[in-house]
């Protein structure tokens, strides 16, 4: 796209220059040369080859907040997005976390080999080739082995537990979910950083294994994954027959129908807890209620709420396996000692990704607050 | 047998054992198959996930990694370590579909110029057997 095309797309003429992205970023608190607003205004002014190359076009979180207040309505994500793929097409990309081997394990799932993804399934967990709910296990499998115990950068989570303990719950509810093999991670990253192509092969091969599974309905856990397939493969690929549903919102209705149900006491390790809104969930996807519910009806649980909390919410810091940086560890340090302030024992989350990046902070802080995933809360607690 | 089929070998090996032992091999006239690209690192702790992962994306069939023998890394553990995340690297390309087998490590000492030919001609034939990574060309 040419600038005037991305301006025009993204409506970024609109801009007021009024300054209210910059002022609620969490990047520019941290780094005071970062401005969405200069980057808009820049675009104005015609100076794209320098959007392009600035590094710190990489830094941007892709949060929302900006765009959730935005008097203007411009569309400050796509016109990251947007830059980002001139970015790329020149050469230019963001300082990879990791080495880049998250960003390279999801390209090579655009390839066409027989994956071994579903090594977590054990005997108790009941699954199907076919049927009417298809699971969408995303990057777990993956993640475990990265971040997991002894794996390569080991913060000391389970992310595969996530999926063995939505499966338990999901088998609670009566629902045996198609899990398959031939899924790929669902390219949110690679969309985000700039690759559509190599967003749209990944984005063709889940829509495939999901038709071919003969499901209608796909759950999701991961919020990235979820704002992925509802929203991005529509965009990027046309109308799809399928309905896209994020786990909370299950669990929500569940439970008002009186059909999930909690232990007596059910939570004996947190008394007290507060919910860490995911950007893809809250802002972009505006489930801020859903798992919310769900924590308040736990038995022996109080939720209280961070001073940041729903459309304020602010980002775990990192996102895209991209320019992870000290700015990120100082957003995370502070969201952490946010959720300490409140006088909980845990921080709840309901993103992979979120207990992945608040974990390694939270291994090199004096941190006492322990880090839970919603998902996990839930099947721990059920009757 | 996969007729035809010539295998892409990386072969990451250390400076100072893996590296001079395909020298010697080199200057012993010991015969072995032309696949293999040889990369030097100074220490096979300095082979990340990253590389390995990396040729594979681009291209290789199967990736060889040749350090010296434990005990005798010039870093003292380098060559530990990069066991240690071997042992991760394999499951990692297991689950990716990749296959376990693609990935080896192996300690080739500065003298064993004939055992570094034998470990890059039994390696080759058997990523030969594999046939390609399939898909590659689809990237
Ligand atoms: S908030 Fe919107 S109108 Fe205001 S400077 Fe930022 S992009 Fe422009
Ligand atoms: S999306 Fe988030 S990180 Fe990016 S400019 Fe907006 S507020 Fe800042
Ligand atoms: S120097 Fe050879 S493996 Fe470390």
């Amino acid at each position: 796209m040419s600038l005037e095309e991305i301006i025009k797309d993204t409506k970024a003429y609109y801009c007021l220059g009024c300054g209210v992205c910059t002022s609620s970023c969490p990047v520019a608190r941290v780094i005071p040369s970062f401005s969405p607003r200069l980057l808009v205004e820049k675009a104005l002014f015609g100076f794209g080859d320098e959007i392009i190359s600035d590094k710190d076009l990489w830094s941007c979180l892709i949060c929302g907040r900006c765009a959730s207040r935005c008097p203007s309505g411009v569309d400050y994500l796509n016109f990251v997005r947007e830059m980002r793929m001139e970015a790329l097409s020149k050469g230019k990309e963001g300082l990879l976390a990791h080495d880049g081997i998250l960003n390279t394990i999801m390209e090579l799932q655009s390839l066409n080999l027989k994956q071994d993804r579903n090594f977590w399934i054990t005997d108790d967990l009941e699954v199907a080739d076919a049927g009417e709910y298809f699971y969408f296990v995303g990057c777990l499998p993956y993640f475990d082995l990265v971040f997991g115990e002894g794996g390569l950068c080991d913060v000391g989570i389970r992310s595969i537990e996530r999926a063995r303990n939505t499966v338990r719950i999901l088998n609670k509810i009566g629902i045996k979910p198609v899990v398959s093999n031939n899924e790929r991670c669902c390219g949110h990253d690679l969309l985000w950083n700039g690759d559509l192509e190599g967003f749209k092969r990944l984005a063709e091969l889940n829509l495939k294994t999901i038709k071919e599974s003969g499901a209608k309905k796909v759950i999701c856990v991961c919020p990235e994954g979820y704002v992925t397939l509802k929203r991005d493969y529509p965009r990027f690929l046309g109308e799809q027959d399928i309905e896209v549903i994020q786990l909370c919102q299950i669990l929500a209705d569940e439970l008002r129908e009186g059909k999930l149900k909690f232990l007596e006491n059910a939570s004996v390790d947190y008394k007290k807890v507060t919910f860490h809104d995911p950007c893809s969930l809250g802002r972009i996807a505006e489930i801020y209620e859903e798992p919310r519910e769900i924590i308040s009806s736990i038995p022996g649980i109080e939720l209280v709420e961070m001073e940041r909390n729903r459309v304020d919410a602010v980002c775990c810091g990192t996102s895209g396996w991209v320019n992870c940086s000290g700015c990120s560890k100082k957003i995370q340090t502070e969201r952490l000692k946010e959720a300490e302030e409140t006088g909980a024992d845990a921080l709840i989350t309901a993103c992979p990704k979120c207990e992945i990046h608040l974990n390694c902070a939270k291994y090199n802080a004096d941190l006492k607050i322990r880090i839970k995933d919603i998902t996990d809360l839930v099947a721990e607690s059920l009757a | 047998m996969n007729k035809g089929f010539e295998p892409n070998i990386v072969g990451f090996a250390c400076n100072w054992c893996s590296y001079a032992g395909a020298d010697l091999a080199g200057t012993s006239r010991i015969k072995y198959p032309p696949n293999i690209k040889i990369i030097r690192v100074m220490c096979t702790g300095r082979v990340t996930p990253a590389f390995i992962l990396k040729s594979f994306q681009n291209g290789a069939d199967g990736v060889l990694v040749a350090g010296c023998h434990p005990g005798d890394c010039h870093y003292i553990a380098g060559n530990l370590k990069c066991e240690k995340i071997m042992d991760v690297v394999k499951r990692l390309v297991g689950i990716l579909g990749i296959g376990k087998e693609r990935l080896r490590l192996e300690w080739v000492s500065a003298s064993e110029g004939g055992r570094f030919a034998d470990v890059v001609t039994e390696f080759t034939e058997q990523v030969r057997e594999l046939g390609p990574l399939s898909g590659k060309s689809q990237g």
